[in-house]
C-alpha cells in the first residue's frame, strides 16, 4: 500500500438494486491533506464514505485507510478514524460531556481520560457553557459542533466529515470552515463530501468531482478551474434594455455563448486572455453609446467548472432563486 | 506531517487486541451503552409513569371487571392467578421499547456513530436489551405492590423471586427478538407498530389471562397450551403461588436458552450490515 495516502479507493463498485451508487470509483486522499468530495445530491459521496469508515461493503474493490484493508480489518480501521454523518449523531437526552464521555469510553479510554478529553473538547468547540445542559436544548450549529468533536475524542488520523455544514446558516458554516481548518493543521487526514462548491474551494487541497456514482473530475480547486482555460468577464450594462444588443456585439470575443441576464443587464464572457480582452469590450461597447456600470474578470467558479464538465449545473439550495415572476394572466 | 499519522492515542492503535482484552470490552461496553439508555429513562421519567401505569390498569380492570366472571373458571382467587400472568404482559409489552428504541437511534445515525467505533458489535444491542429488561423489572415491582394492596400474596417468598426471576429472564430473550425486528423495521413511526403487533396473540391466546381449557377451538387451545408464554407464565404462577415443577421448569428455561440462541446471533449479525436510511 501507498504510504503516502492514508486514503485509497480504488474501482469502488456498489450497487443498490438497480440503482449504482457508485460504479467503479477510485480516490486516493494524500496523507495530512484534505480531499474534497464534491457533488450533487445522489452523487454516491455519502455511499462512499460509508464504505470507507466500515459501514458498507461495497460490492467490489479494493478500500484502505491509514495502510489498512478496511475489508478485512475493520475494527483496526475503526480505531484509526472518526466519523461525522449528515445528521448530527449524538444523543438528545444526554448533555454535550455525557456524550463525548461515553464516546470516549467507548474507544476504551480510562475514565479520567474520557472525562479530561471531554471537558477539553467542550473548551475547544465553544461548548463549555451548555455542556452540562441536554443536547435537546442546542441549536443546530451547536449539535453539528458537537457531533464534530464526537468524531475526534481519539484524535483520529484519518477523519471523515460527510456534508458537514448542510443545513447550517451562513454564519454557522463560515464558524465550522474555521474549526474544521483547525482541526486539519495538525497532519490529519480529512475526506470531506460536500454539495457546496465554495466549501471545497474553502478547504481542500485536492478536489475530487463526482456524479451518478462516477468521478467525472479531479484536481487542485486551481487545476479544474485552468481545465478551462478560460477567464470569465462580467459585464453590467448600466441601461438593461441594452443588454442583448450588448451581448450580440461582444459575442465575437467569447469562446462560448455569452449568458445574459436581461433583467440585470449582465453579460458574460468566457475568453481566452481576459487582460487583453478587457480593452476591446470597452472599446465595442463605447462605439455603440453603450454605458458599462460595472465590468469584472474573474476566475470561472465552481460551479461554472461542474457545468462544463457534466453540462448541468449544480443547483445550490441556499443560491436558488424563489420563483417570484408576474402571474401571467390567461386570455379568457 | 508525517509523524503522528497512523497511531491513535488511547486506543490499540490498529493492532489485534488479546482476546481476553476483547471479552472484557464486550462486557465494559455494554454497560457503556446501557447507562446511556438508562439516563433516557431516569430524564423522561414520564416515561416510566406511563409504561407502569398501564399494566396497573390492567390489573385492576382484569380484577374487577373480568375477575367475577372469570373466577368460576380459575377456581380460587383470581389475583392471585391474574397478577403472575399479568407480570409476564407487562415485560413483553416492555420488549417493544427496544424495537422502537434501536429504530430511533438508527434513524437519527447514533447507530452509524457507534458501528464506527472499535467498540464491541453486540455491546449497543445488550446495553439496549438490558437497560429495557432492568426496565421492565422495575415496572414489575410496582405491580407487585399494587397486587399486595388488592389481595395478592407469594405462597413463598423463595419460589414468589425465583417466579419474578423466570420472568424477567424471559423477558431479557424477548428483548432479542424485539431488537430483531427493530433493526429490520428501522423506521420508528413502523416500528411503534412492529414493536407491538406481534405481542398481542401471544398475549391473549395463551394462560395470562385466562386458563386455556376454556378455549373452545381446539387448534386455539393446543396453540395456547404450547406456546412459550404459556408455558413461561405457568411456571411463574406455579412458583408465586407455592408449586415447584422441575419438569416445567426445565423447559421454561429451554424456551428462554432457545430464543436467545436463536435472536441473539440475529440481532448482531443484522446490525453489523445494517444501514440508516
Amino acid at each position: 500500500m501507498n504510504n503516502n495516502h492514508a486514503i485509497i479507493a480504488e474501482n469502488v463498485v456498489k450497487h443498490f438494486g438497480d440503482i449504482k451508487a457508485l460504479d467503479g470509483v477510485s480516490i486516493a486522499g494524500e496523507t495530512g491533506k484534505v480531499l474534497g468530495l464534491l457533488g450533487p445530491n445522489g452523487a454516491g459521496k455519502t455511499t462512499l464514505v460509508r464504505i470507507l469508515a466500515t459501514l458498507l461493503k461495497p460490492d467490489s474493490g479494493v478500500v484502505s485507510v491509514g495502510g489498512i484493508d478496511v475489508l478485512r480489518h475493520k475494527q483496526q480501521v475503526r480505531e484509526i478514524i472518526g466519523l461525522a454523518g449528515q445528521n448530527a449523531a449524538v444523543d438528545e437526552i444526554l448533555t454535550g460531556r455525557e456524550n463525548l464521555f461515553m464516546v470516549g469510553r467507548l474507544y476504551h479510554m480510562p475514565r479520567r481520560d474520557a472525562n479530561m478529553r471531554a471537558r477539553e473538547l467542550l473548551e475547544q468547540f465553544s461548548l463549555t457553557e451548555a455542556g452540562d445542559r441536554p443536547v435537546k436544548t442546542y441549536s443546530g450549529g451547536m449539535r453539528r459542533r458537537l457531533d464534530l468533536a464526537a468524531s475526534i475524542v481519539a484524535r483520529p488520523s484519518v477523519l471523515f466529515l460527510d456534508e458537514p455544514t448542510t443545513g447550517l446558516d451562513a454564519r454557522a458554516r463560515i464558524a465550522m470552515w474555521e474549526t474544521i481548518r483547525e482541526l486539519v493543521s495538525d497532519g490529519t487526514t480529512l475526506l470531506l463530501t460536500t454539495q457546496y462548491l465554495e466549501e471545497a474551494d474553502e478547504l481542500a487541497d485536492r478536489i475530487v468531482v463526482i456524479d451518478h456514482g462516477h468521478v467525472i473530475a479531479e484536481g487542485t480547486a486551481d487545476q479544474l478551474k485552468a481545465n478551462m482555460a478560460a477567464d470569465f468577464i462580467d459585464i453590467t450594462v448600466a441601461d438593461p434594455a441594452q443588454t442583448a444588443s450588448a451581448s450580440t456585439l461582444l459575442s465575437p470575443l467569447s469562446t462560448e455563448t455569452p449568458q445574459i441576464d436581461d433583467l440585470r443587464g449582465h453579460v458574460v464572457l468566457a475568453v481566452d486572455s481576459g487582460a487583453q480582452r478587457i480593452a476591446e469590450v470597452v472599446r465595442l461597447l463605447d462605439s455603440q453609446d453603450i454605458h458599462i456600470a460595472e465590468l469584472n474578470l474573474r476566475r470561472p467558479t465552481l460551479n461554472e467548472v461542474f457545468l462544463s464538465i457534466t453540462g448541468e449545473a449544480i443547483v445550490e439550495e441556499e443560491a436558488k432563486p424563489k420563483r417570484r415572476g408576474p402571474f401571467r394572466r390567461r386570455s379568457a | 506531517m508525517t509523524q503522528n499519522t497512523f497511531t491513535a492515542t488511547f486506543s490499540s492503535g490498529g493492532r489485534e487486541s488479546s482476546a481476553l482484552q476483547r471479552l472484557l470490552w464486550n462486557f465494559t461496553d455494554t454497560l457503556v451503552v446501557m447507562r446511556r439508555n438508562l439516563y433516557a429513562y431516569q430524564r423522561q421519567p414520564e416515561l416510566i409513569v406511563f409504561a407502569t401505569i398501564q399494566p396497573v390498569i390492567f390489573l385492576l380492570l382484569f380484577t374487577y371487571v373480568f375477575g367475577g366472571a372469570i373466577r368460576f373458571s380459575t377456581g380460587g382467587d383470581y389475583i392471585n392467578f391474574l397478577l403472575p400472568g399479568i407480570i409476564i404482559q407487562t415485560i413483553l409489552f416492555a420488549s417493544a421499547n427496544t424495537t422502537v428504541g434501536l429504530a430511533v437511534d438508527l434513524s437519527r445515525g447514533i447507530i452509524d456513530r457507534f458501528r464506527s467505533l472499535p467498540m464491541s458489535r453486540a455491546a449497543v444491542l445488550a446495553g439496549r436489551t438490558s437497560a429495557d429488561t432492568l426496565r421492565g423489572l422495575f415496572t414489575v415491582l410496582i405491580m407487585i405492590v399494587a397486587g399486595y394492596i388488592i389481595g395478592f400474596r407469594f405462597e413463598d417468598l423463595g419460589s414468589g423471586l425465583a417466579g419474578l426471576a423466570l420472568a424477567v429472564a424471559f423477558g431479557y430473550a424477548v428483548t432479542w427478538i424485539s431488537a430483531t425486528i427493530g433493526l429490520f423495521v428501522k423506521d420508528p413511526e413502523a416500528a411503534q407498530v412492529a414493536g407491538f403487533i406481534w405481542l398481542f396473540p401471544l398475549t391473549f391466546a395463551s394462560s395470562i389471562f385466562v386458563p386455556t381449557q376454556t378455549m373452545t377451538e381446539q387448534w386455539l387451545r393446543t396453540f395456547a397450551e404450547n406456546q412459550p408464554v404459556s408455558v413461561i407464565a405457568n411456571t411463574v404462577r406455579d412458583l408465586m403461588t407455592g408449586t415447584v415443577n422441575p419438569d416445567e421448569i426445565v423447559l421454561s428455561l429451554l424456551w428462554i436458552a432457545g430464543i436467545v440462541a436463536v435472536f441473539l446471533p440475529m440481532a448482531v449479525w443484522r446490525y453489523a450490515r445494517v444501514a440508516s436510511r
